[in-house]
């Protein structure tokens, strides 16, 4: 991949006081409150919190799922907040890989077609698809699994289909969810090691976790509790862009 | 465009495996196409079938043939108007000649007497009842566009002279003489023997009401002496332009009044038909016949299309994740729509296929059981069907797959 061209200070993402709101029933739920948060290029960071505190609400604006009620959000200098739902398509088709709790494979398509899926949705011709797909695969290790459907592998290699998968498009940013949550903790810290691996190489990941040891492969942490960001440990590079309206103090880093 | 290709050819791909993977319900939700198809199908082979049988039909009347009948060839709510006018009479023919001979440029050809009515007919112990027995003249040939299974027609001689012989019809034929040439045989018509000089081919049945191979015809004479009584005349008048068919009507109403002796206020008490004209009268019946065919075999494919739209939706529920997983990986909203209107498509013109398979089959079975039966299967319907089983997918395809393309990523990814 194209990871020798990364630059480790570019700011990829911006987000600015953003909040969520939802209406559920008959009251009104501020899942996120007021959280502005800043990612450069290849950072690695975590963002942790139990449930109910926004993280799945902040995942979502970060993937460009969803769209905040009010704030502000720029991806790569590109203000997010006010894009149309295809817009939003096609930024997640080139910006963002995703890596799900559940793979999210599909099931009867072999990996290679799987891997290709979102050079189909850029509009990639065939052979490159290929040609980039078996690449990815070969690796993330899975060269000899390039015919085998989705119920042929096992949990890690899926999981490793579905990494192949997230880098395909060269995104600026990988967003994993709970990548190990379905799998036995040796796959897991297989899985882990991967992502150490493409952090080593100029990606830029974010993890979303509530577990603890998983987070802690991350440089960076960023706790969420309902709905606002209870501690930013800052991480490597990105201390001195810390939000200055963050009420809390940073906790040392230790890596 | 490109990128819109590629999509195509994915959803393509997504279609077939779904079809593989659920293979029982895909079959059923087929099958009610199938039904479809196959009855749309049939109504349209026979609605071909009855335009084919009613066009041979009204050529037997010959497009290029004025006919002079007491009657109208059409309903008329005077009917006693009609009743009380003269009889045609086979005597007229001679003069119509005449004044046509004697007019240049004549747009008219030929008049032609007939006269016909019901009779059995006998050979040995074999018996046909209620054969249109019709006396003629050999110029009779000139009108018609029968052949000759075998033999001839009756020469100028036998006609003028009333020579006791006869051309009989296809079905007479078959009927008393099965295992031998009639020809040169003698049949009893009131008792009075005719010689067979010929067989008229096959001519088939007119809009299948009744056959037109169940006839005897004989020199004029011949019939005036022997069945003079309650027959019916009409004189035929061949037209040497067919393409000036109005003017020789007009051409032959005026020879007609003169025949008749017709004072100029007077209306014309006979009546000049044609082919067109029965054409004309019996179109919106065949046409009516055909809607209302379509109609409800439509029906039987609107159920069908149902039946596709439910599998759809179904298909779209149970697939909620996966289309929010394609939605994160950046297919937009008219990929879903694509990818699901394919589906239902597909479904569709594979039913398509199989219900044309099934009629064509059907076709060519009834086409041996039954040769007489009014059936076509053109390359039109093909592409009508196949026209017809895409409208019906993406019809049917349509609420589904708009519900899939507007659901929320979010939403759909997080969806049990």
């Amino acid at each position: 991949m194209t990871s020798d061209t990364r630059s480790s200070d570019l700011l990829v993402i911006d987000i600015e006081n953003i909040t969520k709101d939802y209406v559920m029933g008959e009251e009104i739920v501020h899942a996120l409150r007021g959280v502005s948060l800043q990612i450069h290029s290849n950072e690695y960071l975590a963002i942790m919190g139990p449930s109910g505190s926004g993280k799945s609400t902040l995942m979502n604006m970060l993937g460009c799922l969803d769209t905040p009620s009010s704030g502000r959000y720029e991806f790569n200098g590109r203000d997010v907040s006010s894009m149309t739902d295809d817009e939003l398509a096609c930024i997640r088709n080139r910006e963002i890989g995703f890596v799900f709790q559940t793979f999210n494979l599909l099931p009867r398509a072999d990996s290679l077609r799987n891997v290709e899926l979102p050079l189909v949705y850029a509009g990639i011709d065939p052979e490159t698809r290929r040609e980039r797909a078996e690449h990815v695969l070969r690796e993330v290790g899975l060269g000899d699994r390039l015919y085998h459907k989705p119920n042929e592998l096992s949990g890690g290699q899926r999981q490793r289909v579905a990494i192949a998968r997230a880098l395909v498009n060269d995104p600026s940013i990988i967003l994993a969810d709970e990548p190990t949550g379905n799998l036995d903790s040796k796959t897991g810290d297989e899985i882990m090691t991967l992502f150490e691996n493409l952090y080593q190489r100029g990606h830029t990941i974010i993890l979303v976790t509530h577990e603890a040891d998983i987070a802690n492969h991350a440089r960076r942490t960023v706790r969420l509790r309902d709905g606002l960001i209870e501690s930013d440990d800052g991480g490597f590079g990105g201390i001195d862009n810390l939000p200055v309206e963050d009420p809390l103090p940073a906790d040392a880093v230790v890596y | 465009m490109k990128r819109f290709l590629y999509e195509l050819s994915e959803s393509w791909k997504i279609a077939v495996a779904q079809m593989r993977s659920n293979k029982t319900r895909s079959t059923l939700t087929a099958l009610g196409v199938i039904i479809g198809i196959v009855a749309v199908t049939l109504m349209g082979t026979a609605i071909a079938g009855i335009q084919v049988g009613f066009d041979k039909s009204m050529a037997i009347f010959g497009d290029d043939v004025l006919y002079v009948s007491q009657w109208p060839w059409k309903p008329v709510d005077d009917w006693w108007n009609f009743r009380d006018r003269k009889k045609i009479k086979t005597e007229y023919a001679e003069p119509i000649n005449r004044i046509i001979a004697a007019t240049p440029n004549s747009n008219l050809v030929i008049a032609v007497p007939t006269s016909s009515l019901l009779r059995s007919v006998k050979y040995g112990q074999s018996q046909v009842s209620n054969v249109l027995i019709r006396g003629t003249v050999s110029d009779y040939l000139i009108t018609s566009t029968f052949d000759f299974k075998e033999g001839r027609f009756f020469n100028d001689v036998e006609s003028k002279g009333g020579a006791n012989v006869c051309v009989i019809g296809y079905d007479v034929a078959d009927a008393l003489f099965p295992a031998e040439s009639p020809i040169e045989k003698s049949v009893l018509i009131n008792g009075q023997p005719f010689r067979i000089v010929g067989i008229i081919s096959r001519q088939g049945t007119f809009l299948g009401l009744f056959s037109l191979d169940s006839i005897v015809v004989m020199p004029l004479p011949a019939f005036q002496k022997y069945f003079s009584a309650k027959s019916d005349s009409d004189i035929l008048v061949k037209v040497k332009d067919k393409a000036r068919l109005a003017e020789a009507k007009d051409e032959l109403i005026g020879v007609m009044r003169r025949v008749r002796g017709l004072p100029p206020e007077k209306k014309e008490d006979f009546s000049i038909n044609e082919q067109q004209a029965l054409k004309s009268t019996l179109d919106p019946i065949k046409n009516s016949i055909a809607v209302a065919g379509l109609f409800i075999t439509g029906l039987s494919l609107f159920v069908g299309a149902i039946g596709i739209m439910n599998i759809t939706f179904v298909s779209v529920k149970e697939r909620t994740r996966e289309i929010g997983t394609r939605k994160a990986l950046g297919a937009r909203r008219r990929t879903i729509l694509l990818q699901f209107l394919i589906e239902s498509t597909s479904l569709c013109l594979l039913g398509g296929f199989i219900g044309l398979g099934v009629a064509y089959v059907m076709c060519t079975g009834i086409g041996q059981a039954f040769p007489s039966f009014p059936i076509r299967f053109s390359l039109s319907l093909v592409l009508v069907s196949m026209a017809v089983s895409i409208l019906t997918g993406l019809f049917s395809g349509f609420a589904p797959a708009w519900s899939a393309s507007r659901l929320d990523p979010v939403a759909a990814l997080r969806y049990e």
